[in-house]
C-alpha cells in the first residue's frame, strides 16, 4: 500500500470512532485489543480464524471504486427502450432528482414509526395516497407496495380473505394481465391452495368456486376495453374484481372505481421514477372503505396532536405482520417510500392538467405512428389503445435489427422470443417520446421496406380521442397541493419544508435495534443516478446489460463468500420477499422429492412477526419454540418439538445473533439437531451486521439466509423503503432459487418468481457493490467489530442505571442491546413510548421500542457513529434516568412531567403561557453542555387512537370549498 | 391502576368475563385486559343468531398496538350483540363491565360455571406478585 494513499481509504470514513476512540472504548470494557474482546463475544466454534484468506476486494478509495464502477457501467449499452410491459420511459424532473432522490434528508430517514419527527415524509406519502385515490376514484389507498406483481398478489389475497363463499378457491386472471404478473400470482396462489386460471372473454362463464378476478388496463398488448359489463356480471356471483391500472392512462379514462372495480393496483414507475433495470418502483393499492382492515402494507392516516393540531401517522398498524404474525394475510413489512415520494412530487409538479397533457400527447403520437405505418402496409389490430400497439410482419427480424442499429429496443413478439424468431414488433410510447423520435422510428422501419416516404408531409392530427372507452368527465386532483407547487421555486421550497420536519441521519444517530441505520455514503449513492444504470429496461437484450450482470455476479460471489453459501438470488425486493423466496426454495426441494409431509416450520417465540407470516404464506404450519430466561432458544423445548414432529419438520427459522441481540453459544448444536431429522435451517439476516467477516452462517449449519442490503450493505432506508432482500442458499437448494420467465409458461413445475422483474431492485445494487469494493474484506470485518464494540460500550455505560435485559456468554451483547423498562409503568405511570418521545427533546431518534420484548428499548449504534455521538446518547439516557427518579420520588407529578409531555415544540416554548411544573430549559435543552444541533419536533405528541377510530387516508376535496381555502394535512 | 372485580362475575383464562342473568350470560372482557390492550380502536363481533362451539372465537378487539381474539367458554347461541361498542369502541375502553359488554349468549349445552375462575381467583391471577 502506498503511504500517501492510506488516508483515502474509504473505511476510514465509514467508521465513526477514530483509532484512539476505539482504544478508549476497549479500555473501558477492560481490553487492550479488539481481538481479545471479540473472542469473548463470539462463540469460539463459529469464529473465523485470523488466517482466513478472502477472495473479496481489498478495499480502496472512493475515487478508485467510482472509476472501476464507471468502467463496468460502460459495459451497459443503453438504448431507447420502447418495450413497455410495465416499464416506461419517464423524465425525473431535476428539482425532484436533486432535492429528493439525492437528498440525504429524504433517503437516510427511517420508516415513519416515530410520527412526531416524520411529518414531512408522512405528508409526502399522504399526498401519494391522495393521488392514487384521485386517479382511481377510491377513497382508501396505502403508502405503496413493492412492485406491480406482488401488489396483484396482495389484491388476490385480500379478495380471498374477503370472499363471502368460504369454499370458493379460484382466482381468474384475464388475458390482459402481464405474464410476469401472472407468474408472481401463481407463486402466491399455490401454497394457499388457490387455483389460478386464465380467461380471455369479456363475458365469461362464472361459477360459485370463483372468488375474484384480475383484469389489466391497458392490457399487456396495449388495448383498452370497457370492463363495466364484466365487473357487474362478476358482482352477481359475489366475485370481487381487482384491476391493474396504468396511472397515466387513468388521467384520461374513467376512474376504475366508477367502472365498478373493488380493488385497484398498479405501478407508479412512469410518474418520474427511472426504469433502472426493473426496480425499485412504487406500486399502489387502492380500494373501497369495506376492505380497509384487510389492506396490506402501511397506510398513512390523519390524527390530531394532544393540542388538537392536525397531524399524520401510520394508521391501523394492527393489520400488519409484526402484530398479527401467522394470522397476517401478508408478510409485507416495508414499502417503497422514497419512490412513492418521488412519484408524488412528480404529480404535484405536473398537476392534473400536466399529467393529462403527457397522457394525451402519448395517445396522439401513438395514433400518428399507426397512421404512418399503415402507409408501409403495416397494420395494427382494430381496437382502442393508449400508448402501445403490436404489429405482426414477416420483416420483423429486420425491423428489430434496424431498431437496434438506430439505438432503439422494441418489444419482440411473441413475448419471450428472440429477434431471429420474431413474428412481430410492439411499441410503447411514453413521456419521453417527441416528434423527432416518431420520425426516427418511422424512418428506420421504412428503410427495412426500402420505401422512401417523407413522413413529415403527413400532418399530425393533434386532436385527442379514445372513442369507445369511457373517459373521465370529472375534474380530479383539485386539492390545493396540486396547484400550489407548479413553479420550481415553490416545489423546491415545499420539498425542503417537508424534509426539515423529519429526523434523518443528517440530524443525528438513529439507534434502531435490528435496523442498522449506518452510513449511506455519498460515493455509494452517486452511481444510481448514472444514465447507464437508471435507463436500462429489464427486458432489454441481455447483451446490452453486461455491466449490470457483472455487478450482480460480483455481488453474488462476495455475498456468497461472506455468508458461506453457494448461490444468491437478487430477485426479492425486500427482506420479507427474501424470506418468502427462501422458504419456497425449501418447499420446492421437498416437493421435488415428492415429500408433502414436511409442512412444519419451527420458529422461536422471539422471532420477528414477519417470520411466521412468511412461513404461512409459503404453505407451512408454524410451530413455536420457546425461549429460555436468557433469551436464547430453549434447547429442551426445541428438542421436544424435534422429537415430536420429526419428519414433518421442513425448517427452523432463526435469527442470529438472536433478536435479543446475543450470540447464542449453542448455535452449531441447534443447526445439527435440525439437520439430524432432515430439516433445513433458515437464517433471518436482519442481524448480519454483527457477523460479516467474523463468522459465516453457512459454516455453522445454515442452509438458507436472506440478507437485508438496506441494513448491512448500506442501501439507505429511504424513509421506509426501498429494501433489497437477496436470498442465499446452499448447493442442495441452489436449483430451487427464484426463477424468472417473461411468459406465463413456467420454466418447470417447481419454478417460481417473487418479483415482477428478474433482478428485483437492480438499480440500487451498485450501492452495495460500492460499499464492499471500498471497504474490502478487512473493512467489512472491522465494521462488524466496531458495531459490536459500540453496542457493548453503550450497554456498559448504561448498566448502572438500566437493566440490560439479555447478555450472551461472558456478559457481552452482540451489535445491539435491550434496556428493560417493564417496571416503569407501575412506578411512574410512564411507558417506554414516553421515553422514546423524550429522546426527541434530546435530539435523538428513538431506538426500537417494545420489540422484541414489550416495554423495552433496543439500541443499535452501528459502526458509523462517532464516540462523541455515542457518548451524547448515553448522556441523554442517563439524564432521562434521573428524570424518571424525579417522577418516582414525587418531585414532579406522574401525569405532568418533562417525559409525559414530550416532545416539546418551539410553539409551546414561546407561548406566553407556560404552566408546566418544570422549566423551559429543562424541557428543551436538558443537556448540561452546549448542543450544536438542536432538533425541534415539528408537532407535539400525536394521539394514535383518534386516527385509528376515524380513518382518513387521503385528502378529500369538497365541491363547496374553493381551491385556495383547502389545505390538506 | 386498580381494577374492579365484581363478585358476580366469572372469568376465563383468556380474560373474558361472564355474568349470569336469568339463564342468559353477558360476556365481555375484564378491566385488566382492556388496560393491557391500550387504546381500543375497533371491535368486531360475530352476528346475532349464530351458534358457536366452546373455544370458538366470537370476535376480535383491536387497539392501537395489539389485536386479540375473544373466545366463547361454552357452546352457545348469540342472543344479543352490543352494537353500541361497534360504533363507539371508546365505550369498551371506559366501562368494559356495565356499558361495554360484548354479547349476550344462551348456553346450548350443560357446563360448569366452576370451570371458570371466580372474581377472587382471577384477581389473584392478574395482580402483580
Amino acid at each position: 500500500m502506498q503511504l500517501e494513499k492510506y488516508s483515502d481509504l474509504f473505511i476510514k470514513r465509514h467508521l465513526g470512532p477514530r483509532n484512539n476512540d476505539q482504544e478508549n472504548m476497549l479500555r473501558k470494557l477492560g481490553f487492550d485489543n479488539i481481538d481479545d474482546f471479540i473472542s469473548e463475544v463470539i462463540p469460539e466454534d463459529i469464529h473465523i480464524k485470523n488466517n482466513y484468506r478472502s477472495n473479496l476486494p481489498k478495499g480502496c478509495s472512493e475515487s478508485q471504486a467510482l472509476k472501476d464502477l464507471e468502467a463496468i457501467s460502460n459495459q451497459n449499452e443503453v438504448n431507447r427502450s420502447l418495450i413497455g410491459l410495465g416499464y416506461f420511459g419517464t423524465h425525473t424532473p431535476n428539482v425532484i432528482k436533486r432535492n429528493v432522490l439525492e437528498n440525504p434528508r429524504w433517503y437516510t430517514s427511517y420508516t415513519p414509526y416515530q410520527a412526531e419527527i416524520s411529518q414531512g415524509r408522512l405528508e409526502a406519502l399522504f399526498n401519494f395516497q391522495t393521488i392514487v385515490c384521485e386517479l382511481t376514484g377510491f377513497t382508501i389507498a396505502n403508502a405503496s407496495l413493492l412492485d406491480e406483481g406482488s401488489a396483484s398478489a396482495e389484491a388476490m389475497t385480500v379478495a380471498y380473505s374477503a370472499r363471502k363463499n368460504k369454499n370458493a378457491n379460484t382466482f381468474l386472471v384475464h388475458e390482459s394481465v402481464y405474464d410476469h404478473t401472472y407468474n408472481v400470482l401463481l407463486t402466491r396462489a399455490r401454497p394457499l391452495g388457490i387455483i389460478l386460471k386464465r380467461f380471455d372473454s369479456h363475458n365469461p362463464e362464472f361459477t360459485d368456486s370463483i372468488f375474484g378476478i384480475l383484469i389489466q388496463l391497458p392490457s399487456k398488448t396495449g388495448n383498452l376495453f370497457d370492463p363495466s359489463f364484466l365487473i357487474s356480471k362478476a358482482h352477481k356471483y359475489n366475485i370481487l374484481t381487482c384491476a391493474s391500472i396504468d396511472p397515466l392512462a387513468q388521467t384520461l379514462i374513467k376512474p376504475i372505481a366508477q367502472l365498478g372495480a373493488d380493488i385497484a393496483i398498479g405501478s407508479m414507475q412512469r410518474f418520474g421514477v427511472p426504469i433502472g433495470f426493473g426496480g425499485p418502483h412504487a406500486a399502489f393499492f387502492a380500494c373501497s372503505e369495506k376492505f380497509k382492515r384487510l389492506i396490506p402494507g402501511r397506510i398513512v392516516g390523519e390524527s390530531v396532536t394532544n393540542e388538537g393540531e392536525k397531524s399524520l401517522r401510520l394508521a391501523l398498524q394492527t393489520r400488519e405482520q409484526h402484530i398479527r404474525r401467522e394470522k397476517a394475510t401478508s408478510n409485507i413489512c416495508t414499502a417503497q417510500s422514497l419512490l412513492a415520494i418521488i412519484s408524488s412530487f412528480y404529480a404535484i409538479y405536473h398537476g392534473p392538467d400536466g399529467l393529462s397533457k403527457i397522457a394525451k400527447r402519448i395517445v396522439i403520437y401513438r395514433r400518428y405512428l399507426e397512421l404512418c405505418l399503415s402507409k408501409l402496409n403495416l397494420f395494427v389490430e382494430q381496437g382502442i389503445r393508449f400508448d402501445s400497439f403490436d404489429i405482426y410482419s414477416n420483416k420483423s427480424t429486420e425491423i428489430h435489427e434496424e431498431a437496434l442499429k438506430n439505438g432503439f429496443n422494441l418489444r419482440i413478439l411473441p413475448i419471450g422470443s428472440d429477434i431471429n424468431n420474431a413474428k412481430g414488433f410492439g411499441i410503447s410510447l411514453d413521456e419521453l417520446t417527441d416528434e423527432n423520435e416518431v420520425f426516427n422510428i418511422l424512418n428506420f422501419i421504412a428503410n427495412v421496406f426500402n420505401i422512401d416516404i417523407d413522413f413529415r408531409q403527413i400532418p399530425i392530427d393533434y386532436f385527442f380521442e379514445l372513442d369507445g372507452m369511457p373517459l373521465r368527465d370529472d375534474n380530479f386532483m383539485k386539492q390545493d397541493i396540486f396547484a400550489r407547487y407548479r413553479s420550481e421555486t415553490e416545489l423546491m421550497r415545499y420539498v425542503f419544508y417537508l424534509a426539515e420536519k423529519d429526523f434523518s441521519l443528517v440530524d443525528g444517530m438513529i439507534p434502531l435495534g435490528s435496523c442498522t441505520m449506518k452510513l449511506n455514503s455519498a460515493a455509494e449513492l452517486n452511481p444510481i443516478a448514472w444514465d447507464k444504470f437508471s435507463s436500462m429496461h429489464p427486458f432489454a437484450p441481455k447483451s446490452q446489460a453486461k455491466g449490470y450482470l457483472k455487478i450482480i455476479s460480483d455481488l453474488e460471489n462476495w455475498i456468497g463468500e461472506l455468508v458461506g453459501l453457494k448461490a444468491v438470488s437478487f430477485q426479492p425486493n425486500a427482506g420479507s420477499q427474501g424470506e418468502f423466496a427462501g422458504l419456497l426454495a425449501i418447499k420446492s426441494y421437498f416437493m421435488s422429492k415428492d415429500n408433502s409431509v414436511r409442512n412444519k416450520c419451527l420458529i422461536p417465540s422471539s422471532a420477528h412477526g414477519t417470520n411466521p407470516a412468511s412461513a404461512v404464506m409459503a404453505g407451512f404450519e408454524v410451530v413455536s419454540v420457546e425461549c429460555d430466561q436468557q433469551g436464547n432458544i430453549d434447547i429442551v423445548d426445541l428438542n421436544e418439538k424435534i422429537n415430536k414432529f420429526g419428519s414433518q419438520i421442513a425448517a427452523l427459522m432463526l435469527t442470529y445473533p438472536s433478536t435479543h441481540g446475543v450470540f447464542e453459544p449453542r448455535i452449531r448444536e441447534i443447526c445439527s439437531s435440525v439437520h439430524s431429522i432432515g430439516g433445513f435451517v433458515y437464517l433471518d439476516g436482519a442481524n448480519l451486521n454483527a457477523q460479516v467477516g467474523l463468522c459465516k452462517p453457512g459454516d455453522y449449519g445454515v442452509d438458507v439466509c436472506h440478507l437485508n442490503l438496506h441494513k448491512t450493505f448500506c442501501i439507505p432506508h429511504g424513509g421506509g423503503g426501498p429494501g433489497v432482500g437477496p436470498v442465499a442458499v446452499s448447493e442442495t437448494l441452489k436449483p430451487f432459487l427464484p426463477d424468472y420467465s417473461i411468459n406465463d409458461i413456467p420454466i418447470s413445475q417447481l419454478s417460481y418468481s417473487v418479483s415482477s422483474s428478474k433482478y428485483g431492485s437492480a438499480s440500487i445494487l451498485p450501492i452495495s457493490w460500492m460499499y464492499i469494493k471500498m471497504t474490502g474484506f478487512q473493512g467489512l470485518r472491522n465494521s462488524s467489530l466496531q458495531a459490536i464494540l459500540s453496542a457493548n460500550y453503550i450497554a456498559f455505560s448504561l448498566q448502572n442505571k438500566f437493566k440490560i435485559l439479555y447478555k450472551g456468554q461472558n456478559g457481552f451483547v452482540a451489535h445491539e442491546c435491550i434496556l428493560d423498562f417493564r417496571e416503569l409503568k407501575a412506578k411512574t405511570g410512564l411507558t417506554v413510548n414516553d421515553i422514546a418521545k423524550r429522546l426527541i427533546d434530546y435530539s435523538f431518534h428513538a431506538p426500537t421500542i417494545s420489540w422484541p420484548v414489550a416495554e423495552t428499548i433496543m439500541i443499535e449504534p452501528t459502526e458509523s457513529e462517532s464516540l462523541k455521538e455515542i457518548d451524547r446518547f448515553c448522556d441523554a439516557m442517563l439524564l432521562i434516568a434521573d428524570e424518571i427518579i424525579e417522577i418516582e420520588n414525587g418531585t414532579y407529578p406522574k401525569d405532568n412531567n418533562v417525559i409525559s409531555n414530550s416532545p416539546h415544540t418551539i410553539k409551546q416554548l414561546i407561548a406566553e403561557d407556560w404552566s408546566n411544573p418544570y422549566s423551559k430549559q429543562k424541557a428543551a435543552y436538558p443537556y448540561n453542555y452546549d448542543l450544536v444541533n438542536k432538533f425541534w419536533s415539528p408537532v407535539s405528541r400525536i394521539n394514535n387512537a383518534y386516527g385509528d377510530r376515524n380513518l382518513v387516508c387521503s385528502c378529500s376535496f369538497h365541491q363547496e370549498e374553493t381551491v385556495q381555502e383547502k389545505k390538506c394535512a | 391502576m386498580t381494577y374492579k372485580f365484581p363478585d358476580d362475575l366469572f372469568y376465563a383464562d383468556t380474560h373474558e368475563y361472564l355474568k349470569e342473568d336469568n339463564g342468559l350470560y353477558k360476556i365481555g372482557i375484564s378491566e385488566f385486559a382492556v388496560d393491557q390492550l391500550g387504546d381500543i380502536v375497533f371491535v368486531e363481533l360475530a352476528e346475532k343468531g349464530l351458534t358457536l362451539n366452546k373455544g370458538d372465537t366470537f370476535g376480535t378487539i383491536e387497539s392501537v398496538k395489539a389485536v386479540e381474539e375473544v373466545y366463547i367458554p361454552f357452546s352457545a347461541e348469540i342472543v344479543e350483540r352490543n352494537e353500541n361498542i361497534i360504533d363507539n369502541p371508546e365505550i369498551l375502553q371506559n366501562d368494559p363491565i356495565d356499558q361495554g359488554w360484548l354479547l349476550i349468549i344462551k348456553p346450548i349445552e350443560d357446563f360448569l360455571i366452576s370451570d371458570l375462575m371466580t372474581s377472587d381467583e382471577y384477581k389473584s391471577k392478574v395482580s402483580p406478585k
